[in-house]
């Protein structure tokens, strides 16, 4: 018995050997597949795999295959962290993309700084998330890049002359938001006629709102995530609010349209990525993710895709050794000469301004889309 | 402005008054600090959701529905584990805990069983009218999430008040083994006294999933926690107390969002609260507690 045991597990380890070949490249992936953000997450998830098969459907990089280790960090700072340390000191991942919210960078992007690997967000916008050190990468736009122009737009669109604003206030990602979109009132010197806020998992938003509807403003600007944003416009609807809504990027997400239904007709969203951009590597993008997953994909989706090729542009130019620190510091070394045009367009990094005289990260260099809903869709903004 | 705060006050003040109706109940008869009651309100409104998505069934079927299944989810931990618990004269702290772990339990099923998304009724559902008085609106929805909290409310004080249960429910409250005495079926009404609690919590459940149009798992936490000081503000297992609690922190939480600023909500609610228990500590109908020692 203990004889067959004893080869059981031998014959298994020897299986296990085979699984990981030499000539492997293991990256990991830590993306909420499972919780609140895995309407973000799962489309995430599904980009780098589509990428990643195709990448190896080709013969892989310089011949060597792509190998995902996904893991699911539940949108949770506290999982965030216990998933990147398994990626890097178990599994001896290359790099890792992920995790899905600001928030869980804040949290796990300085154990991947600290283990010298590189993090590579692709959904993270907050302001500072590349302060954290030299191997945090997002090819995510940052809000402060995406709402002067979304802000700017729809003011010449609807004249507005002020503003009312909500925003969550206990989440890195949407706190942000609302710096931001208070920095850009201030340039543009929009007058805000009140400031209201809501805390995570709030579903009355009707004081609130009242409060916003008596102080008269001709549009709402709301920095929130789909799912409250959208419970916002139906109740301010509700309460015979009828000005148009101007949103961060949270909204970018088709859940907004499952909730709002035809509430949110007129709203503005800035967006790195338009599914209707002609650009070759869109269509291909577009095409084949509904092929493979049988759904529109996001803009979510989209980046992960072009975070992929952007690796893989960078592992070209490395020659793996085998020496696991070594590879990893070639891999960070590697990824700011890379120059693509992906699913979101032309991409380059630029390095963030160092923070207390350390250096900081690489954040993404990219122009963004402007969209307004109209008829229960995501329409590209062409200036009517 | 005003009047239109005003309305949306006594909405949510008439959803925790409601909640905290079944848990009043409880422990006024019981004398059970339910714990569970949030996970109970949560399962009403997912019965209720899967009777109208799943099976088509009308609203009114859907509420039905959430009314007997959280009746009988009531009734299952009473005899599980409340039953048990008094048979074994636990301390008070005892059946606490114990519901607090149904909770978890009901809660990760129910994580399960429908997923930790936030679901919706279909909108075809809802009622969708609504009465215009120059700058105020007021849905059809929340005036029927008024009306069923003051009618089920009116109904149970009724009860209580005049009917031979509702007698022996009180004298149950006073001394449950006077009552055995007396030839009153303790056990019975404890069951009774279970599954309407838990049936009002689930109706509950509905009408808010209605009104703020999200079904979630973790739908109960939030309110279990404003139903704990609705009812210890009300005075701990008095029905009027439940209905003026509830109402008192609806009120203060929603002038307090329009007049002094959105994050001081809760805060001032909570701090009213405190002022008024500093004041009272058993409650604005709270009865003596000495005379049960």
């Amino acid at each position: 018995m203990n004889r067959v045991s004893k080869h059981f597990s031998l014959a298994l380890a020897g299986l296990l050997a085979v699984t990981a070949v030499a000539g492997d490249l293991k990256i990991g992936v830590a993306e909420a597949l499972t919780g609140g953000a895995a309407q973000y997450g799962v489309p995430i998830r599904n980009g780098f795999q589509l990428a990643a098969d195709e990448i190896n459907a080709k013969g892989g990089v310089n011949g060597n295959k792509l190998v995902l280790v996904i893991e699911d960090e539940q949108g949770k700072k506290e999982e965030a962290i216990n998933v990147f340390k398994k990626l890097i000191f178990q599994d001896k991942v290359l790099m890792i993309f992920g995790p899905t919210l600001s928030n869980s960078m804040f949290a796990a992007g300085p154990v991947a700084n600290a283990a010298k690997v590189v993090a590579f967000g692709t959904s993270n916008t907050a302001n500072g998330i590349t302060e954290v050190g030299p191997y945090v990468f997002r090819n995510s736009v940052m809000e402060s890049d995406v709402l002067p122009v979304t802000v700017s737009t729809a003011v010449k669109h609807y004249k507005i002359k002020k503003v009312a604003v909500i925003y969550g206030n206990d989440d890195a990602f949407t706190k942000s938001g609302y710096d931001v979109f208070k920095k850009v009132l201030e340039d543009q010197k929009i007058p805000v006629t009140t400031t209201e806020t809501y805390v995570k998992g709030d579903v009355d938003f009707k004081a609130q709102l009242t409060k916003i509807k008596a102080s008269n403003p001709d549009a709402i600007i709301c920095s929130g995530l789909a799912e409250e944003a959208a419970n916002i416009i139906v109740q301010a609807r509700g309460l015979g609010l009828k000005v148009p809504f101007i949103g961060g990027n949270g909204f970018n997400s088709p859940k907004m349209f499952e909730v709002s239904k035809t509430a949110g007709e007129g709203t503005f969203v800035g967006s790195p990525w338009a599914n209707t951009n002609p650009n070759a590597a869109n269509q291909h993008f577009v095409a084949a993710y509904k092929a493979k997953y049988s759904t529109e994909p996001n803009q979510f989706a989209a980046q992960a895709y072009d975070a992929m090729t952007i690796a893989a542009a960078a592992l070209k130019t490395v020659k793996i050794t085998g020496n696991l620190p070594a590879d990893r510091q070639a891999i960070q070394e590697a990824l700011p000469k890379v120059s693509i045009t992906g699913a979101t367009g032309p991409f380059k990094f630029r390095q963030a301004a160092p923070k207390d005289g350390k250096p900081s990260g690489y954040d993404a260099d990219q122009k963004p889309f402007i969209y307004v809903i109209r008829d229960g869709k995501f329409v590209l903004f062409t200036g009517k | 402005m005003l009047e239109q705060q005003l309305i949306n006050a006594l909405t949510l003040g008439s959803v925790y008054a409601l909640f905290a109706l079944g848990f009043t109940l409880v422990f006024g008869v019981l004398e059970v600090i339910n714990l569970s009651h949030g996970a109970v309100f949560m399962v009403g409104a997912y019965a209720a959701m899967t009777a109208v998505t799943r099976f088509h069934a009308p609203l009114g079927v859907g509420i039905l529905a959430a009314l007997l299944v959280s009746g009988l989810l009531g009734l299952t931990i009473d005899a599980l584990i409340l039953r048990r618990l008094r048979a074994r004269k636990a301390p008070h702290l005892i059946p606490m805990i114990a519901t607090l772990g149904v909770t978890t339990m009901v809660t990760s099923a129910a994580q399960g069983l429908f997923g930790v998304e936030v679901q919706r009724f279909p909108e075809a559902m809802l009622p969708t009218g609504e009465f215009v008085f120059g700058e105020v609106h007021l849905r059809t929805l929340e005036l029927g999430i008024v009306a069923v909290a003051f009618l089920l409310m009116a109904l149970l004080f009724g009860v209580m008040r005049y009917t031979r249960q509702g007698r022996a429910l009180r004298a149950i409250a006073e001394s449950p083994k006077a009552a055995a005495l007396l030839g009153i079926n303790v056990e019975g009404l404890f069951m009774l006294t279970s599954f309407s609690a838990a049936a009002l919590g689930g109706v509950a459940g509905v009408l808010i999933g209605l009104d703020f149009n999200a079904v979630t798992p973790m739908m109960g936490a939030p309110i279990l926690h404003k139903g704990i000081a609705v009812v210890i503000l009300g005075g701990m297992g008095d029905i009027r107390g439940a209905l003026f609690g509830g109402l008192f922190l609806g009120f203060a939480e929603v002038l307090s969002k329009a007049y002094l600023s959105s994050q001081m909500g809760d805060a001032v609610a909570f701090g009213l609260l405190f002022l008024i228990l500093l004041v009272r500590p058993v409650g604005l109908f709270g009865r003596v507690l000495e005379r049960k020692a």
